[in-house]
Order: C-alpha cells, then sequence, then structure tokens
C-alpha cells in the first residue's frame, strides 16, 4: 500500500517538475531583455554580442535550446552561470547546505514555540491569560516573515544591537571547512565558538522565518489538545490522579498531534519559500539571496537551475508528510 | 381599539439580527474596516492632505529624527529620510499604490480563481483533472520566487506586480471555491434546482454563486493583505514601481540601508505596513464569523 503511495507521487513528482521546466524555460524566453544585454560594455560591436549569443548557445532555435538543456538536466548538468562564470550545479551546491540548515533550524524553532505556547494555552484555557494568548496569536498569524524580519532588523540595529544583522559567519572563522554545512560540521568537529558565532548570525533570519509558522502551530495544536482534554481517556487519566501537566503532555498530546503534523508539512514549504526574501534581507548566502541576484541579472541557467531546485525541495518535503501521515495512520498504513 | 402587534410577530420570538447588523455588532470589524477607510481617505486625499511635497528633497533637511526627538524641526512629524523629504507625506502618498494593489489585484485573482474554481466543482470531469493538475503545478513554486520572476519577466512597474500577483494567487481562490462548489452541488437545493429544469449556467451562478459568496468574501479580504505585501516585497527588492512614486515597499529598502542613523525612516513604514495587513486580517476573521453560517453557531 505505501509503495503503490510512494510511486504514485513519484510519477506526479516528475510530471510536475517537468512542467515547471517548461513553463520556466519559455517564460524566460519571451523576456524583452536578454542577459547578453546585461554582459556587454556599452562599444561592442553587433559581431561581439554575436559570439557571446552563440558561446553561450542562446543563438540556437528554441526548441534546441530547451532540448539541449533538458539533455543536460538528466544527465545532472545544469549549465553555466552567465554572471559567475561557473557551473549551476557548483554554485547550487555550494549555496544549498546554508539554507538547509536556516530552514532546519527554523521549523525547530517554530516547532517548539509553537507546541510551547499550545501547551501553555491548554493549561490556562477558560483564564484570562489564554484570552491574552488568543489575542497575541491572532495578530501572529496576519504577519509574514518579510514584516517580520524588518522589525527585527530594526529592533537589533537600534534597541539592542547584540546580533549582527548580516552574513552567515565571521568572515575570519569562516577558514578551515571541509564541508558547506558551517553549523553541522563546526559542531561535530567540537569547535563550538565558531558554532556559536554562527548561531548568532542565523538568530534573527532564523526568527524571522519560524515565528509566522509557530502561530500556525500553536493555534491548530491548541485547538486539538482541548478536543482531547474533554475525552474520557483524559478523565480516567485525571480521576487516576495525574497532574495536569501530565495529561496534557501524555494524554492528550499524543493524540492531539496528527493534523498539526500535516499541516506543519505542508507550512514549511511556506517556510522554504520565505528564505528568498528572509536571505536577502540579512544578507544571507543561500539559495533564496541567490535568486534574486539571478533573477535581477536575468542569468537563465541560474534561474533554471534554481526553480527545479525549489521544486523539488517542495515535492520532496510533501511526499515526506503523506508518507510521515501514512505511517501514523493505522486505517491508511492497512488499509 | 388598540392595535395589537401582528400575531405573526407575537409568537416567534426576537428575530436574530441580520448580516449587517452583526457586522456592525463586531468590534474586530468595526476597527478594522474603519483603519482602511481612513486609508481610502488617505489614499484618495493624499495631495490634499499630505503635508508637503513627497519628492522634494532637500540635503540641508536630511535624516532629521521624528517631533519630539532632539533636532527635530517643526513641520517634521516623522522626520526626513536619507534625502531631506518628508516620511509623513510619503507615507500617505504610498498609500495610493498599496491599496490599488490590493484592490485591484486581489480583485482580479478573485474573478479568475473562483470563475475556474465554479467550472471545476460543478462540471467535474475532465475540466476538473485539467484545472487540478494545473493549481498543483503552479503551487510548487515557491510564491515570492514566482513573483520575482515574473516581474523580471513583465518588466517592473505597477501593472506588472498585480499582474504578477494575480497570476499566482487566482490559485487560492480557486482551490477554496471547487471545493465549496463541489459539497454545494450536492445539496437538496441544487437537485430540486435540476429537477424543475433550471440551466446549468442558471444553477452554477443563481444558485451556488450566491452560496459560496460569504467563503469568497472572507478569501478576498485576505487577499488584499496578502497583495499589500507583495508590492512591498517587490519595492524593496527594487522591482516594483519607478523609485520617483513613493511607495511603502521602496521607503523600507530605504531605510533599511540607513537604519543605523536613522531608525525612523524603515519604522514609520513597515508599522503602516503592519497595521494595514493586521487590519486586512482582523476584517477577514470577523466577516467569516458574522457571515459563514457554519463558523457562527
Amino acid at each position: 500500500m505505501l509503495v503503490a503511495v510512494v510511486v504514485n507521487r513519484m510519477a506526479m513528482a516528475l510530471l510536475t517538475l517537468a512542467g515547471m521546466a517548461v513553463v520556466v524555460f519559455v517564460l524566460l524566453r519571451v523576456v524583452p531583455g536578454d542577459p547578453i544585454a546585461m554582459m556587454i560594455s556599452p562599444g561592442a560591436s553587433a559581431a561581439d554580442i554575436a559570439a557571446l549569443k552563440a558561446h553561450y548557445g542562446l543563438d540556437a532555435p528554441l526548441f534546441t535550446q530547451f532540448w539541449i538543456w533538458i539533455k543536460g538536466v538528466v544527465t545532472g548538468d545544469f549549465g553555466t552561470s552567465i554572471t559567475l562564470h561557473v557551473y549551476v550545479t557548483d554554485v547550487l551546491a555550494s549555496r544549498l547546505p546554508a539554507t538547509i540548515e536556516l530552514a532546519i533550524l527554523a521549523l525547530t524553532v517554530a516547532v517548539l514555540s509553537g507546541g510551547a505556547v499550545a501547551v501553555t494555552g491548554t493549561l490556562v484555557r477558560r483564564t484570562a491569560g489564554e484570552a491574552v494568548i488568543d489575542g497575541l496569536n491572532s495578530v501572529m498569524l496576519a504577519v509574514p516573515d518579510f514584516i517580520w524580519a524588518l522589525a527585527l532588523v530594526l529592533l537589533f540595529a537600534v534597541a539592542m544591537p547584540v546580533l549582527p544583522l548580516t552574513g552567515r559567519i565571521d568572515p575570519a572563522l569562516a577558514e578551515g571547512f571541509a564541508t558547506r554545512f558551517y553549523m553541522i560540521e563546526s559542531l561535530v568537529t567540537g569547535r563550538f565558538a565558531v558554532a556559536a558565532n554562527i548561531l548568532k548570525h542565523m538568530a534573527l533570519p532564523t526568527l524571522a522565518l519560524a515565528l509566522p509558522l509557530a502561530a500556525v502551530i500553536a493555534r491548530l495544536l491548541k485547538q486539538s489538545l482541548q478536543e482531547a482534554m474533554v475525552q474520557d481517556y483524559v478523565l480516567l487519566a485525571r480521576i487516576k490522579g495525574f497532574g495536569e501537566l501530565r495529561l496534557v503532555l501524555q494524554e492528550a498530546l499524543r493524540n492531539a498531534v496528527g493534523p498539526t503534523l500535516a499541516l506543519t508539512g505542508v507550512q514549511f514549504t511556506f517556510l522554504i519559500g520565505g528564505t528568498v526574501i528572509v536571505e536577502r534581507i540579512f544578507a544571507y548566502p543561500g539559495i533564496g539571496n541567490l535568486a534574486i541576484d539571478a533573477v535581477i541579472n536575468r542569468d537563465f541557467p541560474l534561474i533554471q537551475g534554481l526553480v527545479l531546485l525549489f521544486g523539488l525541495i517542495f515535492i520532496l518535503i510533501n511526499i515526506g508528510v503523506d508518507l510521515t501521515v501514512a505511517m501514523l495512520n493505522p486505517k491508511l498504513r492497512h488499509g | 381599539m388598540k392595535h395589537w402587534p401582528p400575531a405573526s410577530s407575537t409568537d416567534r420570538g426576537p428575530k436574530p439580527p441580520s448580516a449587517a447588523v452583526r457586522l456592525l455588532r463586531d468590534p474586530k470589524v468595526v476597527g478594522a474596516g474603519g483603519f482602511i477607510a481612513l486609508l481610502i481617505v488617505l489614499a484618495i486625499g493624499a495631495p490634499l492632505l499630505a503635508p508637503k511635497d513627497p519628492l522634494a528633497q532637500s540635503l540641508a533637511l536630511a535624516t532629521v529624527p521624528p517631533a519630539g526627538f532632539p533636532e527635530a524641526e517643526p513641520g517634521y512629524l516623522f522626520g526626513t529620510d536619507g534625502l531631506g523629504r518628508d516620511v509623513l507625506s510619503r507615507l500617505i502618498f504610498g498609500t495610493r499604490v498599496s491599496l490599488t494593489v490590493a484592490f485591484v489585484a486581489a480583485g482580479l485573482a478573485c474573478l479568475i480563481g473562483s470563475l475556474l474554481g465554479l467550472l471545476a466543482g460543478f462540471l467535474r470531469g475532465a475540466v476538473e483533472a485539467l484545472i487540478s493538475r494545473l493549481v498543483d503545478i503552479w503551487m510548487a513554486f515557491p510564491p515570492v520566487l514566482l513573483s520575482i520572476l515574473l516581474v523580471a519577466v513583465l518588466g517592473t512597474g505597477l501593472h506588472s506586480v498585480i499582474a504578477a500577483i494575480v497570476v499566482i494567487d487566482w490559485t487560492r481562490f480557486c482551490r477554496v471555491v471547487r471545493t465549496e462548489t463541489m459539497a454545494q452541488a450536492q445539496m437538496d437545493y441544487v437537485v430540486a434546482a435540476r429537477a424543475i429544469g433550471f440551466s446549468r449556467p442558471a444553477i452554477l451562478f443563481r444558485e451556488i454563486l450566491p452560496n459560496v459568496a460569504p467563503v469568497l468574501i472572507v478569501l478576498l479580504t485576505l487577499e488584499m493583505g496578502i497583495a499589500v505585501v507583495v508590492e512591498a516585497i517587490l519595492s524593496f527588492v527594487g522591482l516594483s514601481v519607478s523609485s520617483d512614486t513613493p511607495t511603502w515597499g521602496g521607503m523600507i529598502a530605504e531605510g533599511r540601508q540607513i537604519v543605523h542613523e536613522a531608525w525612523w525612516v524603515l519604522a514609520a513604514p513597515l508599522t503602516a505596513l503592519f497595521a494595514t495587513v493586521v487590519a486586512f486580517n482582523q476584517l477577514g476573521d470577523g466577516l467569516a464569523r458574522s457571515l459563514d453560517p457554519v463558523l457562527r453557531r
């Protein structure tokens, strides 16, 4: 059963990716401005321009260009970035780890803080405390990562200048890494001072990405928890003399977490999308920031590679969520 | 002989208040609606209401702090930016772009998305399969990336920003309206309308559409909040209207550059954006509670 689900989802995913590839490729080619115009100096002759176009294969017919590109993509060759003059796969590989670390940290912070708010709200239900939590949360639900990021910039630039506002690591410390996963590597190799420096740089972008997701998690989980708290098994545990916190954490949470898990998966893709603008605001060197530069510079091969990469990440997350939900749901597991 | 109240009204008890009355009793709706009404007045009356010319530069008056801070200048309530332009006046003129995008982009996205959603939910079959697959492919793109990509393709400017938002966000309406239409199409009143011999367009637009409308209005309100943020993001990246038109996103981008020297240049438009987004959301919440019969119960 699960195997059938996976195969089906994979086939759908390939179809979606192929659709995205066609859409992006065609979309970019109908643009009036072409990337060559961004590269040449004002004095370049028509022959120079033609030579450059030929060099990047931009003089071939549209279908031929597409065929060459797709043949490359299938073999793992995404072409050469027009502005950076390196292989697209190399650029993506060097930038992706920064975004993965940021997204996973933000997801963790969101789940923990959203969960904590939901549990607190359940403990203080039907009191003024719950009304305060609900009121704050309804405002938080409306505020997107873009506004959080800039509010944090404002707060930490002016009121509390204790955290860096840009970058991923102090340049002096960014030496001697074997991988691009700076955070994970410095933790694994025991360089905790370096890890602390990276964490300081990641703190604000992480918060900006985590807070909107935390608000969503807090609302849904609190609702599920409160529904669970009036069930018979919780009543039974209460009669047995369990404390309120233990009731919530041990009895209600286990039964209430399902819907939140499914929603968190979907919302995680929004968080990844949010890295584009949040990385820009904090000059964080991930694929999101790269994407804005690529679009502004009309770097066709890089844009195409980035869009497919984002699409792939989204699809993998969705499949992962479906599988987790299916595995946790006995009806689907055996049905 | 005195008039007795008509018999019909005596034995039914008090009538439930109408939707309009319920809306006016909801503090969320009144507060948020009032704020948005104020923005509309500011946008329309900007040339009369703004104290200064929003484009007038004066290097002698650059980065003047807001009133109440040391070195503040009279007449510049919210201070000036790096080029000596009045922040308050730019804020007031900035409402024009924000609200235009909110109403036009959200309205068009709603129109296109709900039309496709109605068709998919009502006709089912191949039409639904096609539209649903299209929505799936669409939603696989990160929205921020797609909007930047689209504006880069279409060129900068207000029309491109609006087009980008419509092209991206019609799916929000389409998905919800499709589900809602499918649910409504199963109801007894639709079966009855079919039995009487109503034509399919008549059933769709005269019977089903009015019952989907409450959900649509709520979605539309929420979409307006989203559109305002998307425009601000595109202005921030430098892909919205040209820099000689004041926009909140453009002001935010300038403020981000000089946040250490003049925090108010960032704080003022950011607060305006925050308040506007929260207002549209609270209005949507309030409308949902008043209009949606399921939520109301």
